[in-house]
């Protein structure tokens, strides 16, 4: 599944069971810290599925597929950056800066396809000036991303003069509503992004520079990676998912709103640390932020389907957050 | 320069010549001007107090440094280093003090991380991982040291499988010159006997080795020459044969005359 795992597991001399290792492995904290999300998850699933019987229905789990969609693409773009020991601060702000370029050229007349590559670009222009930024500028990414969140936030509310752009087009409706068995459009995007994303952390010569980058740059540099290239790359391509994420944004709300969207941004950090990835950067996985995402929004989820106020929300995901990330002190280095 | 003669005769069999090579970082002058000779298939020392400019001189030679002024001669052609792919290009492989491992990668990705072994074509370009395995596998047991698994991360080492995977890396790639920098500073005793097999190995399949040491005994013991460095001038050369540690320590602390 992950290759982080399975090649901690080839390491010793041919294990007798699976099964019996992983059991005694869970006497360890260090197999829950590892495995916190998927847990975790399955935790969720079995408490909420007591709790409310609509939890565990097709159309709820359709549902919550539609609004994992986008925590799943900028989660993986976010489980990028921070592998080179990076963070992007600005990639929900990136996101709405593609909703509403998508908006503007909309509303100019522009149809679908040549709209959302314009979504994408603008959104892409955000991740060249981080990346430039940050491997070129040496500005730390805290600051550098924290500085285009707030240029982004401006621009698309002054460019949209602060009003939502309402968008009725054939094709997000579809993306939106569309569904292959019960699973819909918006998900199998977002699988798709995290399939391929998977393929290039793990089997492509790229991914192996962004893991060796964020492990140890010195070292990497000494061997020959183009660090700098590697780091503005990883923010581009953050940037660029982001920019598709604002098309599945722009087909859920139906309008490009130059909104923050301050929720989408720590969820993303929070997925990818719910995912096991060490904030320092050099470990990287692709599934456990995945899990993280659908953590989150089952979480999210089953709070507002036991009526719980939507002020618990927020308490509830910092609570797991922080829970996620005190336990991976514990995993094996 | 060179006071023993021996400067006509080495023309030929002269790998690696380095000029008048300066560096400075800030206002510090860590280079002033070193100048050094490496021959053909010898083990080649480079000794000196702690700041006298090794590790900078390697690390120019290595392109992880610039120098500011200089040159370099390889068989007698003037390169340019500028970066670490530009010096393994030239047949100049470097084991740094500091190793150069990621530790958070396994063996075979540390050996093969910057110059990896891909299949496929254009943007279906993808690692080809057995490939990998098998080749760093191959390398590496072929120090015969306690070799550790390729699938292990280097994280997990200790102090003399993370050396050898530093080595064998360093050895792996039909390079010419092979520079080491301080090999076994962290090393047992049994550890430092296995690194200093691998040096002669090395040596005896042609390689020319650059040893930085501080071990006069190991510089007497592997090395046919030696440089002695003082404040970031290369002030003097001998034949080991033909010096002796008390000579060396002279030298360094600027006791004796060059």
């Amino acid at each position: 599944m992950n290759t982080t795992t399975a090649e901690r597991l080839e390491a010793p001399p041919a294990p007798p069971n699976k099964v019996m290792t992983s059991l005694s492995e869970a006497k360890h904290l260090s197999f829950w810290a590892e495995n916190a999300a998927p847990i975790g998850l399955v935790v969720l699933v079995i408490v909420f599925s007591f709790l409310s019987p609509t939890f565990l229905t097709i159309g709820n789990i359709t549902a919550m597929l539609v609004a994992a969609a986008i925590l799943v693409v900028l989660a993986v773009a976010q489980a990028f950056v921070i592998t080179t020991g990076g963070i992007d601060l600005s990639i929900s702000a990136t996101m709405t800066i593609g909703a509403v370029g998508f908006g503007l050229a909309y509303q100019a007349g522009i149809s679908f396809w040549p709209a959302a590559l314009i979504a994408i670009l603008s959104a892409t222009v955000i991740g060249v000036i981080n990346g430039l930024l940050i491997a070129k500028g040496k500005v730390t990414d805290f600051i550098a991303t924290l500085g285009t969140l707030g240029v982004a936030t401006g621009l698309a509310l002054i460019l949209t003069d602060g009003k939502p752009i309402a968008v009725t087009s054939t094709e997000l409706l579809r993306l939106t509503t569309g569904k292959v068995g019960f699973v819909p459009y918006p998900f199998i995007l977002a699988a798709i992004v995290g399939v391929i994303a998977w393929f290039v952390m793990f089997r492509t010569r790229y991914g192996l520079h962004v893991q060796a980058v964020g492990g140890s740059e010195e070292a990497s540099v000494a061997n020959g990676v183009k660090a700098p290239r590697v780091r503005i790359a990883v923010y581009v391509w953050a940037a660029g998912l982001a920019g598709l994420a604002s098309l599945l944004l722009v087909a859920r709300i139906g309008a490009a709103e130059p909104a923050v969207n301050t929720n989408y941004l720590l969820n993303s950090i929070a997925a990818v640390v719910l995912g096991g990835v060490a904030l320092t950067g050099g470990r990287a996985k692709i599934v456990g932020p995945i899990l993280g995402a659908l953590l989150l929004t089952a979480l999210t989820n089953g709070l507002t389907l036991l009526a719980v106020s939507q002020f618990y929300q927020p308490l509830a995901v910092g609570l797991v957050v922080v829970l996620a990330a005190l336990l991976t002190r514990f995993q094996k280095r | 320069m060179t006071t023993m003669g021996s400067s006509t005769d080495t023309a030929t069999d002269t790998v690696l010549t380095a000029e008048n090579i300066t560096k400075s970082f800030g206002g510090v002058h860590a280079l002033k001007g070193a100048s050094i000779t490496m021959r053909r298939g010898e083990v080649t020392a480079l000794i000196g107090d702690n700041g006298a400019g090794k590790s900078t001189l390697v690390r120019c030679l290595s392109g992880i440094h610039k120098p500011d002024s200089g040159t370099i001669t390889l068989d007698g052609n003037p390169v340019q280093i500028d970066n670490p792919l530009a010096a393994k290009h030239h047949g100049i492989e470097t084991v740094q003090q500091n190793l150069a491992l990621v530790e958070d990668l396994t063996v075979w990705q540390n050996f093969f991380v910057g110059r990896e072994i891909v299949k496929g074509f254009g943007p279906f370009q993808m690692l080809d991982r057995k490939a990998m395995r098998d080749k760093a596998g191959t390398l590496l047991s072929g120090l015969a040291v306690n070799v550790p698994p390729v699938t292990s991360r280097v994280r997990r080492l200790s102090g003399g499988q993370r050396q050898a995977v530093a080595i064998a890396r360093a050895a792996g790639w039909g390079s010419s010159i092979v520079i080491m920098d301080e090999p076994t500073a962290a090393l047992g005793v049994q550890e430092t006997a296995r690194v200093e097999s691998v040096i002669r190995k090395l040596q005896d399949s042609g390689v020319a080795v650059l040893l930085i040491s501080h071990n006069f005994d190991q510089v007497l013991r592997l090395a046919q020459h030696v440089w002695v460095m003082r404040g970031g001038l290369a002030v003097a050369e001998r034949r080991t044969a033909e010096t002796s540690g008390d000579e060396l320590v002279a030298l360094i602390t600027g006791a004796q005359a060059a």
